[in-house]
């Protein structure tokens, strides 16, 4: 199925390349870069490219393109799932996924990519199984391993393989029991220039880090569970029992793990827990603009709105900005008309806001297009479509574990703010 | 220079390799697989870094198998060196280094070994442990691209592949089929149960190779579930059947389509895996419904396709592609969630095209002004070749509904005064479309158009401009001459199509207008005459030559105004979606619009199904269950599985070897390596058994009469007791219904009526408005029982009639199975004791001795479940009433001489002596 895999950085350079099958030339790349060369922003370059002889099939993550050589029919799902597997794998093992920590861990990512793919066909993609093939590098084991010449390959086999619950690796061992869940929510929302919610979404994850010896049998349960109107598991998760229950009932795997995420129906109302109040004009006959930013918060049950920050692409003929926040700092880039201000924290006492005004290029015509402000915020403690966890249970084991549940709202890809700019005569 | 440093670079390599050093050879290892990882060429180093193939240290061993594999091709003869290695590997007593020894020994790209792969692989395929099993199937791949003319050979491996129970093996081996041999169906039919009902338990990679090829074979296997293709395979039928009689002819048309209940199992089966984590199984989900559902239940699969687009980009552009194709045929699925489809500013321009396509697909009268008002604002969106596709959408939606055509004619016309030239020159080229689908007037259109005609400068939409001048000339008879006229001051200076155009224009107004603009078109054919581009000489010629008349232009001159001003059709604007269905969804080919190497199509459903029975499994195994009950099969495995793991420690060595003694004689599936669903849930403990209940079927179903035709005036009814949870309300004990009419003439308006007691609460099947001749249905009802026997009086009715029918339930079908471990059935016992126990001592008929023929005997009886034992001696089985979910434990001791200790606990006494009389009386007779 999957051929080859290139590592492509943002400059245009392969740095890496890892053959499953006989080895393709990597010139078989140009052809990305044609589509990577025409394409105006990163994001731009389309996912599946025919070339005479090959498919390329990539992803873009971290500014690195993975670029698979596919020479088959394949769903191009399975290729891209996989990708993406690959990069949250890289992830968890070196932290981060930058080109440095994948040049600097290359034997690594060798022996990971070696057990990930057979012959093109996945093999093992739980993290679970390849840690027990392959170690994750930790500052100490680089230095023991440098020292002692040992090794960071399992000198053990995966059990976890073969065994009824293959995510979990066997022979678990914890001094401290422990289990934590963070319900992370993220509202995705298009609101119109009057402020009225256009559309907008929930969608909820709940990962967990589950540090329990042995083989723990947990269930889960919800206060609301009627509030989930789609969901998707972790392969742990018992579906029979949530159908019959709306109970979650899983053997864990060791460690981080997603174990649900969900979707909020889209018929209850979602209330979005900022606003944005605007006024933005231009005056026929001068090249001056005013601009006038107010936020504020709505609906969060007494939490506070956090790391606010509100970005703008601003029209292509505004010259610069001008302009004074009541609290943060604002940039505007004069290139790419980019302005964004960090507002931090919203205190309901007093709004914070932007004002001030914007130049316009001598003689340019007043823009007419109409910009959108992008928000971001957090908020701690909440989940803004109500689900509660009810209750956690674990069977099959003795000791008491520690039990944590967080919850936390953010603003998702998108909460965007149509804007209308005001030309006056 | 970097070359030289690279050569003396590797120098150094092999002075590491071959030092005695553990920890120098393996920094030298990491250094070379740094080299392969850039695309460095290290293949000089092969013989130093072969001579490692053996070493101990498992890191180091695992890098040279990275070497090897990546340079075998280049270096065969040296790597011929390394294959005795492998080949004692395999014979490892450990699976795993079986399994690399054959991972690495297949991947080297060796013609000459061939054999020995060959051979290595027919072994691994019947190794115990199904790692190797798994590797040898993707070895299959492997030698099939190496060399293959092993084909016949390598399929062999498949089919007896196909054959293995467990689910690691069960992706690798259909990707292994999909990859060698995907014509031969034949080899799937005795398997397509066993992958249906393995189908949860495989990993998810496995998933998609497999649902994707039950797609392609449900497709040859069962007829269509969709109505409109059925009205073709009744012609068809018609056809094949015309010499014969004539009501045998009606009979055969009016047969209702049932579905095959193999073609129901995989939609049952693959539905819960829309719920599955990875994107590519919920696709392949997708597809599989679209390709293969009735189509009122395809739209089960919308939510989960819309949850997908919160996914990564790269997903997004797949499932968009997907949905597009989808809304063209049915709007219904996804106009529910239109909102989703929303453009955001931040979304990719791919994206961004996909999502606006989809709106434009989902748009119709009820709809079309909130989308319109969401495309007013894309229209002003600051990527401007974004706001031009909208504009585009905007004409088609203006086509397709034509309330609206002239808003969107109106808006586009406004649009024409943008400051941006893309938004101007995109308006027009779509106002021309939109005026040639509009016969009616426009000549104030193309006049406001013709006003801006200086200020346009995009070629393309002056052109357009040009065009719509020229074909409606005669509407706007002052203005057409006039734009001539600048045209042929600018001609020289314009872009080619514009030249065309022009020409074009000139010929169109010399035949309608001549005397104004004669001097003008002889002007503007001559600067065409020596233009220099060759299309535009040519055309020149060909239009004065058809024009002008002349003693050599003969014929052709008299049908000028014919061939030129003909009426045009309009263009029709459609969706660029619109064959895609062509390829099947999900696909690399359907993503691409084109077919892509190794596409495999999807077949027409065939008219008339193929013979069902070559899906029935023969029976192997000595336990003398049906065939057709892969359930209860699965039911036995996992109460095996379950005996061998409470077993003690040193059975797990025992029973290896009972494996290799059993498998030689083929009688029991290697139970241990199956983990299916029931394995995993076996494992939960004691406080959740309550709810799960199991739905095995055992055992031939009982039908009993429910009245009979001479009773019911042609109308006869039988009934049976289906032992599934009743859908409607969980208290209630469903049963099943086959109405059938035996009579002449058709029955109407067939119901339930008046029941007694008046209590009794029934769900009623839905009116049966109409039931022909000799046709008969199966209805499900609903009936709550009160844990009692006592039966339900109701009445069947009919347009004519009524009918007194009434249901007497055999005790054992009050209950529905539960599954318990042993130990819970113990402890609950214990809690049901003195007057809630009823025991009888009973004597046995003695083909029913075996623990095997206790279970059918019990079950035919009574529907409950088995539960594991770990005694040879007794018998368990556990269920709960149906209505107030009671729990029934029955117990059967084995004594000596064929006597038995049968016990039932339940705190329904009434029940317990009932079910005891029934169970005792199966029990002892043969």
């Amino acid at each position: 199925m999957i051929h080859s895999l290139f590592l492509v950085n943002a400059s245009g350079d392969i740095f890496l390349e890892k053959h499953w099958k006989s080895v393709v030339s990597r010139s078989v790349c140009d052809y990305f870069f044609e589509a990577q060369e025409r394409a105006t922003e990163p994001e731009n370059v389309p996912p599946v490219i025919p070339t005479p002889h090959h498919y390329l099939i990539s992803v873009l993550r971290h500014r690195i393109y993975f670029v698979a050589v596919i020479q088959s029919e394949v769903p191009p799902l399975f290729v891209i799932e996989f990708l993406h597997r690959v990069v949250d794998t890289f992830q968890d093992y070196f932290g981060v996924c930058t080109e440095a920590a994948i040049k600097d861990n290359v034997v690594v990512v060798y022996e990971l990519l070696e057990e990930m793919l057979d012959n093109g066909f996945p093999l093992a993609t739980e993290s679970n199984i390849l840690k027990e093939l392959i170690k994750p590098p930790t500052i100490l084991r680089t230095m023991v391993n440098t020292i002692t010449g040992s090794t960071n390959v399992g000198e053990q086999l995966p059990t976890g393989q073969l065994s009824v619950v293959p995510w979990r690796r066997t022979g678990v061992k914890y001094t401290n029991n422990e289990a934590y869940f963070d319900v992370v929510e993220e509202i995705d929302a298009i609101i119109d220039k009057s402020g009225s919610t256009i559309t907008a979404e929930i969608q909820g994850v709940i990962d967990a880090c589950v540090k329990l010896t042995g083989m723990p049998d947990l269930t889960l349960s919800f206060m609301n569970p009627r509030l989930l109107d789609d969901v998707s598991f972790h392969p742990c998760v018992r579906f029979k029992r949530w159908e019959a229950e709306r109970i979650l009932s899983f053997i864990p795997p060791d460690g981080n793990f997603r174990l649900l995420s969900y979707h909020v129906s889209s018929q209850n109302l979602v209330a979005i827990p900022v606003y944005v109040k605007h006024n933005i004009t231009f005056r026929e006959g001068s090249s001056q603009g005013r601009f006038d930013l107010t936020l504020g918060p709505k609906q969060t049950m007494g939490k506070a709105v956090e790391s606010v920050l509100v970005s703008s692409q601003l029209p292509r003929g505004v010259l610069n900005a001008n302009l004074n926040p009541s609290q943060g700092t604002y940039t505007f880039d004069p290139v790419t008309k980019l302005l964004s201000w960090d507002v931090g924290k919203i205190n309901p006492q007093k709004l914070p806001s932007l004002k001030g005004t914007m130049s316009l290029q001598a003689g340019a015509s007043k823009p007419d297009e109409n910009p959108t402000i992008n928000i971001q915020f957090k908020i701690q403690q909440m989940a803004i479509s109500g689900l509660k966890v009810n209750r956690l249970d674990m069977y099959g084991e003795k000791y008491k574990p520690f039990k944590g549940i967080k919850y936390m709202t953010k603003a998702g890809k998108s909460v965007l703010q149509r804007m209308h700019i005001v030309n006056c005569k | 220079g970097q070359h030289l440093n690279l050569i003396s670079h590797l120098r150094n390599l092999k002075e590491m390799l071959e030092s005695s050093k553990e920890s120098l050879k393996l920094e030298a290892m990491k250094r070379i697989v740094g080299l392969i990882a850039k695309g460095k060429n290290a293949s000089e180093l092969f013989p130093a870094v072969v001579k490692n193939v053996a070493s101990k240290n498992i890191e180091l061993k695992k890098l040279v198998y990275v070497y090897l594999v990546r340079y075998a091709e280049e270096q065969q003869d040296l790597a011929l060196l390394s294959i005795s290695t492998f080949q004692r590997a395999l014979k490892d007593p450990n699976q795993f280094i079986r399994a690399s020894a054959l991972r690495v020994l297949s991947s080297i790209r060796v013609p000459i070994i061939v054999p020995i792969m060959m051979l290595a692989i027919k072994e691994a395929a019947a190794d115990l442990s199904p790692y190797v099993r798994k590797t040898s199937a993707h070895a299959i791949q492997k030698l099939f691209s190496l060399d293959a003319d092993q084909k016949e050979q390598l399929i062999e491996v498949i089919e007896k592949l196909l054959k293995d129970k467990s689910t690691l093996v069960a992706g690798s081996v259909v990707m292994a089929f999909e990859e060698v041999c995907p014509d031969r169906i034949d080899l799937i039919h005795k398997n397509y149960r066993k992958l249906c009902n393995l189908l949860v338990d495989v990993e998810e990679w496995g998933q998609v190779v497999i649902i994707s090829m039950l797609t392609r074979y449900a497709r040859t296997q069962f007829t269509s579930p969709w109505k409109e293709v059925r009205g073709q395979s009744g012609e068809v039928m018609k056809a094949f059947y015309e010499s014969d009689s004539e009501e045998k002819k009606g009979h055969t048309e009016e047969k209702p389509y049932i579905m095959d209940p193999d073609h129901r199992l995989l939609l049952r089966n693959t539905k819960p895996l829309l719920q599955s984590r990875n994107t590519a199984v919920v696709m392949s989900v997708a597809q599989l419904y679209w390709h293969l559902a009735p189509k009122h239940e395809v739209s089960i699969v919308t939510k989960s396709l819309v949850r997908l687009l919160r996914s990564h980009r790269e997903v997004q552009y797949i499932v968009l592609q997907n949905i597009a194709t989808m809304s063209i045929q049915r709007k219904g699925m996804f106009e529910p969630f239109m909102k989703s489809f929303y453009v955001r500013s931040t979304d990719a321009t791919h994206i961004k095209t996909l999502k606006l396509e989809i709106l434009t697909n989902l748009a119709n009268e009820a709809n079309i002004s909130t989308i319109l008002r969401e495309f007013q604002t894309y229209v002003k969106s600051q990527d401007k070749a974004f706001a031009a596709a909208t504009i585009q959408a905007i004409g088609r939606c203006a086509t397709n509904i034509s309330e609206v055509t002239d808003t969107c004619l109106n808006g586009l016309v406004l649009l024409l005064s943008n400051r941006d030239e893309t938004v101007v020159a995109e308006s027009v080229v779509v106002i021309k479309k939109l005026l040639q689908t509009q016969p009616t007037q426009h000549s104030e259109i193309i006049k406001h158009m013709a006003k801006l005609f200086d200020n346009i400068t995009v070629p393309m939409a002056r052109a357009s401009i040009l065009w719509l001048i020229g074909e409606y000339c005669e509407r706007v008879p002052k203005i057409a001459p006039d734009v001539l006229r600048k045209m042929a001051k600018s001609f020289t200076a314009e872009e080619d199509i514009v030249k065309l155009q022009t020409v074009n224009l000139a010929a169109k107004l010399y035949l309608t207008n001549s005397k104004q603009t004669k001097l003008l078109t002889q002007y503007i054919l001559n600067l065409g005459k020596y233009d220099q581009n060759y299309d535009i000489r040519d055309r020149t010629r060909f239009i004065r030559q058809l024009i002008v008349p002349s003693e050599k232009s003969g014929a052709l001159n008299k049908y000028a105004r014919r061939i030129l001003l003909a009426p045009k059709p309009a263009p029709v604007l459609e969706s660029s979606f619109k064959d895609r269905d062509r390829f099947q969804l999900g696909t690399l080919s359907h993503s691409l619009n084109s077919k892509a190497t190794g596409y495999q199509e999807l077949s027409d459903w065939p008219a008339v199904a193929p013979d069902q029975s070559v899906r029935n499994v023969e029976i192997i195994e000595a336990s003398g269950s049906d065939s057709e009950e892969e359930s209860s099969e699965s039911e036995k495995t996992s109460s095996d599985s379950g005996k061998s793991s409470s077993g003690s420690e040193q059975s797990s060595s025992e029973s290896e070897l009972e494996q290799k003694k059993k498998k030689k004689t083929k009688k029991v599936p290697q139970k241990k390596s199956k983990p299916t669903a029931a394995d995993r849930y076996s494992e939960i403990p004691a406080v959740c058994w309550s709810l799960r209940v199991t739905t095995s079927s055992f055992g031939p179903v009982k039908t009993y009469e429910l009245l009979h035709h001479m009773t019911g005036k042609g109308l006869a009814a039988k009934y049976h007791f289906p032992r599934q949870p009743c859908l409607y309300q969980p208290s209630m004990v469903a049963v099943q219904v086959i109405l059938s009419n035996s009579s002449d003439h058709s029955l109407e308006e067939i119901h339930i009526g008046d029941r007694s007691p008046a209590s009794l609460s029934i769900h009623c099947f839905n009116t049966i408005e109409r039931l022909e001749p000799e046709a008969s249905v199966t209805v499900s009802m609903g009936i709550d029982f009160s844990d009692s026997t006592q039966a339900a009086n109701f009445q069947l009715c009919t347009k004519e009639d009524q009918f007194s029918v009434s249901i007497q339930p055999a005790v054992g079908e009050l209950l529905m199975p539960s599954s318990m471990t042993e130990q819970d059935f113990c402890k609950e016992q214990g809690k049901l004791q003195g007057m809630n126990e009823t025991s009888a001592t009973i004597t046995m008929e003695t083909a029913n001795a075996s623990s095997q023929a206790i279970s059918k005997q019990v079950l035919s009886v009574a529907n409950v479940g088995v539960v594991s034992s770990s005694q040879n001696n007794f018998s368990r089985f556990a269920g709960r009433t149906v209505s107030s979910g009671a729990l029934v434990l029955v117990s059967l001791e084995l004594k000596e001489s064929s006597t038995a200790l049968l016990t039932i606990n339940t705190e329904k006494t009434v029940m317990a002596s009932m079910l005891l009389r029934d169970i005792k009386q199966a029990l002892t007779q043969a």
